[in-house]
């Protein structure tokens, strides 16, 4: 596929902003913010930024549409397309996010119950995006589990990261808690993503130029796709770039999204300077846009079998 | 139930490119308005084509097969690309079986294009929207138009009478009996998309040659192969050999 960067972009800062509610809300789960107004008044703030990253997102998804005059609309196929369960579950969740902002701001004994709504709200949007790449059977490289495993568990990271240096510099005694989180959750999404990778490069394609045409051929080669110019055929479903591109940008990813972040961020918790932990989130996340590219121009789309030679 | 559909000949097509033309011609004026052609004059060219007639070699040389393949909507009778869309705007029609988009309710995300495998999708990038084949919905329905001339203009362009057009659900209709008596199949089996378009193989065509087509066997004055023939002078071969 042609990746497109208001794809890269949505997935990522939504991501970023869903692991940072969870880490807020785990916080207060464990007591932070019951005591003094301080406490709650940077739970709001937080979650205010969380906000913003989500925000950002649904911005930036408004670039994919040709018509976002009529967004509106996409909610309402819910009952067949994960799409729309997306465009759904989005909203729901950055108006109750704000709710839980809003009424940390101003002291409320509500939050816990809007916090626990949130968080199946993240929960289900976690579920949406992913199974909008793996609902689609015949792209083989998003038609897995791995998917939503992937941007849950990127998505938490990214986020959690994100919480590490906002505590390190607002709430120093949380930063050690949420780094710990942010190395476990960094490492897993390491795991499951490199197993993904080794799953793609399994893959076989089902489709082959024999059942495109039908014809029982071993050896068959198109002579002309049927026109010079370009189409939309093939601008969107293929990236254009080298296969060595694609190799390199792999390893920069995993570096960049993995290991560097890794080592920022045990630099700085053991030497307590926030910046390093702000670093880390800058790196990875910058990372996660160079992941999620890869991940969108890796799907091979059986359409172009149809278009491999001008003429 | 109807479920209309084109059957494609490839052992006839022989890659002429009218179906592309009539196509682009007949839906660039309808009532959905014009589809985009960008520059189409200029260096790089391109537009919305409903279309497509590819080529193919099948085989090495010298034993090669040219196949023109012409390619356009199947109209799937369980078409991936519906149920993703998320407002609606795609929707299989319940009486005829086509597969249309509501251009008034697109908003060009492009999804349902993704989950086609057969590419058969393209944007309007004028207009913004999703557009696809429509069968020629237009034509097909339009009871004004004399029965012989309700068919897609592709149909009615072919010169080589390779696409015919029928309902598939109907046993007894063209393409039905086409589909059954010359191996009728679907494309890309694999992804249960149960497309209602079929394509109908090609077939091998041999001359079979008698000997007698070569000798006459009869022959009282035994003149074949008694003696060379004469070259052609004044009279030809019929007056020599009576």
């Amino acid at each position: 596929m042609n990746p497109a960067f208001s794809v890269v972009f949505l997935t990522t800062l939504i991501g970023a902003g869903q692991g940072l509610f969870l880490a807020l809300f785990l916080a207060e789960l464990l007591g932070f913010g019951s005591g003094d107004a301080g406490e709650h008044a940077l739970l709001a703030a937080s979650g205010a930024v969380a906000l913003v990253f989500t925000a950002l997102g649904l911005l930036a998804s408004v670039f994919h549409l040709g018509r976002p005059e009529r967004a509106w609309r996409a909610a309402a196929m819910w009952r067949t397309s994960w799409l729309s369960r997306e465009v759904i579950a989005l909203p729901a969740f950055m108006g109750l996010v704000f709710a839980w902002s809003v009424a940390h701001w101003f002291g409320s004994p509500a939050t816990i119950w809007i916090g626990w709504l949130a968080l199946l709200a993240c929960l289900a949007l976690f579920v949406c995006t992913g199974m909008v790449y793996a609902s689609i059977r015949f792209l083989q490289e998003w038609a897995s589990a791995f998917t939503l495993v992937n941007f849950t568990l990127l998505g938490l990271a990214s986020g959690f990261v994100l919480a590490t240096a906002l505590a390190a510099y607002a709430a120093p005694e949380w930063a050690g808690s949420y780094g710990l989180l942010a190395f476990v959750f960094t490492v897993a999404g390491g795991i499951s993503r490199g197993l993904s990778l080794q799953r793609n490069a399994r893959l076989k394609p089902k489709s082959t130029l024999q059942s495109a045409i039908g014809i029982r051929h071993p050896k068959i080669a198109q002579r002309s796709m049927g026109f010079m110019g370009g189409s939309f055929n093939t601008r969107e479903f293929f990236h254009g770039r080298p296969a060595a591109f694609l190799r390199q940008l792999k390893w920069l990813f995993l570096v960049a999204a993995f290991v560097l972040p890794l080592l920022l961020l045990a630099l700085g918790l053991v030497n307590g300077v926030p910046a390093l932990l702000a670093l880390a989130f800058v790196v990875q996340y910058l990372g996660l846009l160079a992941e999620r590219w890869f991940f969108l121009a890796q799907a091979n789309h059986p359409q172009n079998l149809y278009y491999q030679v001008v003429s | 139930m109807t479920q209309l559909a084109l059957v494609i000949d490839l052992n006839v097509c022989v890659g002429c490119h009218a179906c592309v033309t009539s196509c682009k011609q007949w839906n660039t004026s309808g009532s959905a308005g014009p589809l985009v052609d960008d520059q189409p004059y200029g260096a790089d060219p391109t537009g919305t084509f409903f279309n497509r007639v590819q080529t193919f070699e099948v085989g090495e040389f010298p034993n090669t097969q040219t196949v023109h393949f012409p390619k356009s909507c199947l109209h799937c009778e369980d078409p991936p690309c519906v149920p993703v869309c998320p407002t609606g705007a795609s929707y299989k029609r319940k009486e005829d079986g086509i597969v249309l988009v509501d251009y008034d309710k697109c908003i060009g995300c492009k999804y349902c294009s993704w989950a086609c495998p057969y590419g058969a999708r393209e944007i309007d990038e004028e207009r913004k929207v999703m557009t696809k084949c429509t069968l020629c919905v237009d034509r097909v329905t339009d009871t004004a138009l004399p029965v012989a001339e309700r068919k897609p203009a592709c149909v009615l362009a072919c010169p080589a009478n390779a696409r015919l057009f029928g309902d598939v659900h109907d046993p007894e209709s063209v393409v039905s009996k086409a589909i059954r008596e010359r191996a009728g199949y679907a494309l890309m089996p694999e992804w249960n998309t149960r497309p209602a378009n079929h394509y109908l193989p090609r077939r091998r065509t041999e001359i079979t040659v008698h000997a007698e087509d070569l000798v006459r066997v009869d022959n009282p004055l035994k003149i074949d192969g008694s003696r060379p023939e004469p070259p052609q002078q004044g009279a030809g071969r019929e007056d020599f050999a009576t």
